[in-house]
């Protein structure tokens, strides 16, 4: 097994016709995803890739059964499609869409409780299940299926773990980037307790960064709920206060958020910390022995 | 994005809350105008954005009429923090009993607009957090209800025995509620809010940060806006896709994607290096973003070095050499480059940059390194 998505992954891609959509949808229908539908309002009828179009939601979902939807449009209209997508019945949205209002994800957030709709970012690269389903922007090619379950709140870093994870003949499970919003959906805890919950992963990698406490609260649910190793790594070190490091969620206001303190949190609850990205694969080659 | 005090208590008026009677002054003259017309002792403040004003001298009481200018002299000009002072506010003395702090801002934990407040006011919110967390209330929002009349209320008996005092509160904190949503605020604080003599909740100080994010439906917001130079460059390297912070150090940096920018400036530090810049040149091909990013990290002339690591998954290593090629001949780049790419097309992005002649790696560490040595050497 895996989490969250796998074989039985039947997606549907929100704003298909736009220029990320149609480019990641072929992408992902390639790596071997299900890509079952897209949707591109007044396109109905049309076809990317040889995937069909719907005008809505519930129509895609009532032709083809979609369970899981991928979001690529535009930030101001990123709210609304995650409200459709959860209306019309999909189990799991992934929101790409990067720069979407704070305010419009709070209110959005009671909905998808109530739906029982479990969502992925914004402002997030997706995820994937080696050799299963894709379903993100990630370069499928770096990924190697195997027992590692990793989660982080950056693209790009995970990128580069995942690189060194592969180099060194470490396979992973799933692979999730959650995001670098404040207000964003599934986090570090659900994560921590579905890779806790999954037989096929062994060992799981936190990438964290600064800004937030969510690492200080992981730290303390790992303490509390996950037996399984867990190796993490922070980004931002250096990062100076009072500087929105890129992520509208990496920022160390007052003192609070620092990358020492979150390092300090994991250590004191046996999470071993890489300082640099390369010591990551020697971390979990000495803990999954 | 931050405004001025005057600025945030100009938006509480516009709501009805009840504020100091105040003038914005750009001279001695204008300000020995203004306490004159609003009757003294008046308080002198510097109106910079950005927090601990106080303590770097930046707020006086103004007894007299002789003290007017010199307070007003004092404090125009002044650096606090790296930003000079260009506009104090003259505003009216009143005398006051308690001190209370509320603010509004965005938890990250329940996904909801918090309501803050303290019978600690005026320090530092951050310093109660820190030494005497209890005294801290904190009410989540239901982004459903809104901020419901007995929310209000409880929030004000939570502060204040006298009922006079908790209808005012729970009147305000309604208002405040509605300023930070009608605004896509990040943060709302009245810090102090305090009790006059004559039984009136007043609203001493004011603070406003704002949501980047929606600032494109915010355009009386973003009206407001007062970058510094810093930060100028910041917003036009923002419009060209492309985010930039300036550093203290001499090695320049380009980056594809936050992240893995944050772990090159620390792997930078951890090797003994100083980082000059961050740069994220995000996640499209575009060579003229490569070239973009080049001039800006070249403005510093605290360079010595650049640092490219680049890990390719939407953005193409090749397309980033072919950028990376044309800016060297456009720009006559005079200083070593040091060049790391990983990914999609890194093999084809190599090839292409083998014409260049420059020092390329293999991992970002090595990338690191090599910009140090490099950096020493110059």
């Amino acid at each position: 097994m895996s989490i969250l998505v796998n074989q039985n992954t039947k997606l549907l891609v929100q704003g298909i016709t736009g220029r990320d959509g149609s480019f990641h949808a072929g992408k992902m229908k390639a790596y071997g995803t299900n890509v079952v539908a897209g949707v591109s309002p007044g396109k109905g009828g049309s076809a990317v890739d040889g995937i069909p179009v719907f005008n809505t939601v519930e129509q895609a979902v009532h032709a083809t059964g979609a369970n899981t939807s991928i979001i690529f449009v535009p930030a101001h209209l990123a709210a609304d499609a995650i409200l459709e997508a959860s209306e019309a019945g999909i189990e799991l949205v992934i929101a790409i869409s990067e720069g979407v209002p704070t305010l419009d994800m709070v209110k959005v957030m009671p909905y998808l409780t109530k739906r029982g709709t479990k969502l992925i970012g914004p402002n997030c690269p997706g995820l994937i299940s080696p050799d299963a389903a894709l379903v993100g922007i990630l370069p499928g090619n770096i990924f190697l299926k195997g027992n590692v379950g990793l989660m982080s709140r950056s693209g790009t870093l995970t990128y580069e773990m995942v690189y060194q994870l592969t180099s060194n003949g470490i396979g992973q499970s799933t692979c999730v980037g959650i995001g670098g919003d404040p207000v964003a959906g599934l986090y570090y805890l659900e994560l921590l307790q579905m890779f806790q919950d999954d037989p096929e992963t062994k060992a799981i990698v936190l990438i964290g960064e600064i800004g937030g406490d969510a690492e200080e609260r992981a730290a303390q649910y790992i303490q509390d709920h996950v037996t399984k190793p867990v190796v993490a790594f922070i980004a931002g070190q250096s990062a100076p206060p009072g500087k929105r490091m890129g992520h509208a969620g990496a920022i160390i206001s007052s003192g609070s958020g620092t990358a020492e303190e979150k390092i300090k949190a994991f250590e004191r609850v046996g999470v071993k910390v890489a300082k640099i990205p390369s010591e990551i694969p020697d971390l979990i080659k000495q803990v999954m022995s | 994005m931050k405004i001025h005090e005057y600025q945030a208590k100009e938006i509480f008026s516009r709501y009805r809350i009840p504020v100091t009677n105040e003038i914005v002054c750009y001279t001695v003259a204008e300000a020995v105008a203004a306490a004159e017309k609003l009757g003294l002792p008046v308080v002198v403040k510097a109106q910079v954005l950005v927090g601990g004003r106080g303590k770097a001298g930046g707020v006086k009481l103004a007894r007299t009429a002789e003290e007017v200018p010199e307070m007003a002299g004092k404090i125009l000009g002044m650096d606090i923090k790296g930003y000079t002072v260009e506009k104090i506010l003259i505003a009216q003395g009143v005398k006051f009993s308690s001190e209370f702090y509320v603010g509004l801002t965005i938890d990250r934990n329940s996904k909801s607009v918090i309501f803050m407040a303290s019978s600690e006011g005026g320090v530092e919110i951050e310093e109660v957090a820190k030494e005497n967390p209890d005294a801290i209330h904190k009410f989540v929002i239901d982004p459903d209800l809104g901020m419901t009349p007995f929310l209000a209320r409880k929030i004000a008996f939570a502060l204040f025995s006298d009922f006079n005092l908790v209808k005012q509160g729970a009147d305000m904190f309604q208002k405040l509620y509605r300023i930070f949503m009608d605004t896509d605020s990040s943060l709302v604080e009245i810090n102090p809010l305090v009790i006059t003599e004559d039984g009136k909740l007043l609203a001493l100080d004011g603070k406003m940060n704002f949501d980047d994010n929606a600032l494109f439906r915010q355009p009386e917001v973003e009206a407001l806006n007062e970058p510094t130079e810093d930060e100028r460059k910041e917003i036009d390297a923002n419009e060209k896709g492309l985010t930039y912070i300036r550093l203290d150090g001499s090695i320049g940096c380009m980056v594809n994607g936050a992240g893995l920018a944050m772990a090159t400036l620390d792997l930078i530090k951890y090797f003994g290096g100083e980082p000059a810049n961050f740069l994220d040149i995000g996640g499209s091909s575009n060579p003229q973003k490569v070239i973009d990013a080049m001039n800006l990290i070249l403005s510093d002339k605290n360079v010595k070095v650049v640092m490219i690591n680049i890990f390719g998954g939407i953005t193409r290593c090749d397309d980033v050499a072919r950028g990376l090629i044309i800016a060297l001949e456009k720009l006559k780049v005079e200083i070593p480059i040091v060049v790391r790419l990983s990914g999609t097309n890194s093999k084809e992005g190599l090839e292409i940059l083998k014409q260049a002649n420059l020092p390329i790696v293999e991992t970002m560490s090595q990338a690191a390194q090599k910009a140090i040595e490099l950096c020493a050497q110059n």
